[in-house]
């Protein structure tokens, strides 16, 4: 008989399924048993989770890996531990790697060193155009027959309406999301942050909100033309939310994610000239982080993904325009999201929670078996201590970059347990900062 | 206490400087004017007008900062704010180490935080630095103990163009309060328009900015400033123009159709000084392109101060020189 795993006395939230109740929750192996035991059962190892949230394993869609090309900045293996401490059991990673993930074997490349790795489960997305070039069509069909969940030339639009009307109608068939970065080009050469009034007193090179929302417009009226899958990533500004809004009314099929630092920080923050409030999308004004919120609120964004987006900090510390955009996500996911949305009353935890389980699940067509713990699914679980007060410190990452804009926050709740196929492969000291798995 | 300055040994106008009531001064840093108050602006002009009334006496060395070392960090051309940094650190008695990247590790690849961290070590206390990219001279302070001074970060601030600037002006019309100072040309690429944006109205000027609307963004209504687009429609109500260099080194893409159709409706010709009042003061921070922001007759004029200001420049990098090492001018004799 396959081991057995008891977590004790936890609150068990889990959205799909409709439940949050004080519960135990037993595993069997990899899989789910359910809140009863197996008739006669002793359980070989008893995980004490009183106090604690007990979740589906989060799912983090939108994660950059670097490996293989970029390895100073982080590795698969570094990676995938740095989404353990943040509470990820399945991560998606993006495929604007050198050279880029557009070939079967590229595509394996990413699967076997995450196994060899046994941290959190990677799954590779896969680029849409050839060497992520923009021009054609990478090949779709065998990047999914070795494992790709979704495509996407993340990093880099898909500028090109033709190819975009092509990869929506020709993913159709294996029913695969197609992930778009959404900017058009030619509205942000040599910007640095948000166009704005920000921007103006700084002297800063801008990209309008418009370069974001022309490019959602237009992807959300291809998918409507083609019936195919579009996926708005790290949807940013006002009229963005408002046109996926719109489009979801209409019946089309898209969706969207929001990143924490979309919801927690503003273009005010570049006053201070440092380069790890530079991304992109670039962070927006206090108004668009308002409405995305508000598009998180009443569903109009599907989940929360993080764009976690390491780089060395020979890079990134750097004069702003050579700083690279993008910011670590994983292991500080937690408390921002409390502190915008949970905190002010916004969202319930079971809400948040769904975010980030159920629905990215069913983003990447995973539902059957991950996103939730009826009996049967994959034993991905969550512990977290909601309420634990912590100091957000590059120092104890386990991402092997630490370009965060949160150093030294003084935040509240934190994934303190992460149990992957079943293993216990995380665990925080529920009194000190000592990892005991 | 009354000074001389070179002003008023030029024009022949008394200026009266209190010098009872000098707050302390204290910043380590000089990254901008728009941190500044209005009372630490007039404070280095003041200290600034001492220094030309010292030099208009002949008084041209002085022992304030004895044997500090200055190194200057110039990433981007200069050859005006450079040499007028250089001068006025050894007016002061200043030590000077001249860094530029065509000569330097920096084309070994080494970074510039790195560059500035050996300068620091070599001894360097102030670090004077020009770079084309916004926010650089505040990276500096975050990994070095030295002062910084920025004398230009991108599009950002230009601090000691803008006091000049307002120096410049002061020393003609007496006072800032209540004048109107038109910004006239590229206020999209230009750090000297941000520096003396937030000084003049800091000192109580209205600013009005002029150009075509790809150069000067409506927004700018919202923080404080008047818009035009029309510089016909507004120079009668002007009593100092400042016209801003177009930067072509900064153009991204054609802002304007054609430099002739610029200098057609933005040009600062005898027509339009004829359009203005006829105490308009023209103040250009240069180098300025002859036949595309003004003509040879304006930028020679009588309206013109664009050399007092070079002059007036060497007086504002000894006070800011001095103050950011807690020195003020030396009394006169």
């Amino acid at each position: 008989m396959a081991r057995l795993t008891v977590i004790r006395g936890g609150r068990l939230i889990d959205p799909d399924q409709g439940l949050d109740l004080i519960a135990d929750l037993w595993l069997e192996g990899s899989r789910v048993v359910g809140l009863e035991p197996p008739p006669g059962a002793v359980p070989d190892k008893i995980i004490d989770a009183t106090g604690l949230l007990v979740t589906p394993g989060l799912i983090d869609i939108h994660v950059h890996l670097r490996e293989p090309g970029n390895e100073e900045d982080e590795t698969i293996a570094t990676g995938a531990d740095a989404a353990l401490a943040g509470g990820w059991t399945t991560i998606v990673s993006m495929p604007n790697t050198r050279p880029p993930i557009d070939t079967p074997a590229a595509v394996e490349f990413v699967i076997l060193q995450a196994k060899r790795a046994g941290k959190a489960q990677v799954l590779p997305s896969a680029c849409v155009s050839k060497n992520r070039a923009g021009e054609e069509l990478a090949e779709l069909g065998k990047l999914y027959e070795a494992g790709a969940v979704a495509f996407t030339d993340d990093g880099a639009p898909v500028s090109h309406a033709g190819l975009m009307r092509r990869a929506l109608e020709y993913s159709k068939m294996f029913d695969v999301p197609i992930y778009q970065h959404c900017q058009v080009m030619e509205l942000t050469v040599g910007g640095l942050m948000n166009e704005g009034d920000v921007s103006l007193r700084l002297g800063l090179p801008g990209m309008p909100p418009v370069a974001e929302e022309i490019m959602v417009a237009r992807d959300i009226m291809l998918a409507e033309l083609t019936g195919g899958h579009v996926h708005i990533q790290h949807l940013s500004t006002a009229r963005s939310v408002e046109l996926v809004r719109e489009g979801k009314k209409r019946g089309i099929r898209v969706t969207a994610e929001a990143c924490p630092h979309h919801i927690s920080l503003t273009d005010e923050n570049l006053a201070t000239f440092d380069s790890n409030f530079k991304m992109n999308p670039p962070l927006r004004t206090a108004r668009d982080v308002e409405a995305v919120i508000q598009g998180l609120i009443d569903g109009t964004i599907d989940l929360i993904a993080t764009d976690h987006a390491p780089h060395a900090p020979e890079k990134k510390n750097r004069e702003l325009d050579q700083a690279p955009f993008g910011i670590l996500g994983l292991e500080t996911m937690m408390p921002i999201v409390r502190s915008s949305l949970i905190e002010p009353g916004l969202l319930t935890w079971p809400e948040v929670i769904a975010k980030l389980t159920i629905e990215p699940a069913k983003l990447i067509r995973r539902q059957q078996y991950k996103g939730h713990l009826r009996p049967g699914a994959d034993a991905d679980v969550t512990l977290i201590d909601p309420d634990r007060a912590w100091t957000i410190d590059t120092a104890g990452f386990r991402s092997k970059s630490i370009n965060t804009p949160y150093q030294g926050w003084n935040v509240k709740g934190r994934a303190v347990g992460t149990i992957v196929s079943g293993e216990l492969r995380y665990m925080l000291d529920p009194h000190r900062e000592t990892v005991m798995v | 206490m009354v000074l001389k300055s070179i002003f008023e040994i030029r024009h022949g106008r008394e200026m009266t400087i209190d010098n009872s009531t000098i707050p302390v001064w204290k910043h380590r840093h000089l990254l901008g004017l728009e941190q500044l108050s209005a009372e630490e602006i007039t404070l280095l002009l003041d200290e600034a007008d001492k220094y030309a009334a010292h030099s208009a006496a002949g008084r041209l060395k002085h022992n304030v900062l004895n044997g500090t070392l200055v190194a200057q960090l110039f990433f981007e051309n200069s050859t005006r704010t450079r040499s007028s940094f250089g001068l006025a650190a050894r007016r002061l008695s200043a030590d000077t180490l001249d860094f530029t990247p065509s000569s330097s590790s920096l084309s070994k690849g080494e970074s510039f935080i790195d560059t500035a961290q050996n300068l620091v070590a070599m001894g360097a206390r102030i670090l004077v630095v020009r770079h084309s990219v916004p926010g650089t001279p505040q990276l500096l302070t975050k990994y070095t103990d030295a002062s910084v001074i920025n004398a230009g970060d991108g599009a950002h601030e230009h601090p000691t163009q803008g006091l000049l600037d307002i120096m410049t002006i002061r020393q003609r019309k007496g006072t800032i309060k209540g004048l109107t100072v038109a910004l006239v040309g590229d206020i999209l690429h230009s750090r000297v328009a941000r520096s003396n944006i937030w000084a003049l109205k800091k000192l109580g000027a209205r600013v009005v900015l002029c150009g075509p609307p790809t150069l000067v963004s409506d927004r700018w209504s919202e923080l404080g400033c008047e818009v035009y687009h029309h510089l016909d429609e507004i120079l009668p109500e002007v009593d100092v123009v400042n016209v801003l260099r177009i930067q072509f080194e900064r153009q991204r893409s054609a802002l304007f159709p054609s430099v002739s159709e610029y200098f057609q409706l933005y040009g600062m010709t005898r027509r339009r000084m004829e359009l203005g009042r006829p105490e308009m003061l023209i103040l250009a921070p240069g180098p300025i392109n002859r036949g595309v922001e003004l003509t040879p007759e304006v930028a020679d004029g009588p309206h013109s101060a664009i050399l007092d200001q070079v002059t007036n420049g060497l007086a504002v990098r000894m006070a800011v020189l001095g103050l950011i090492q807690g020195k003020s001018a030396p009394l006169p004799d």
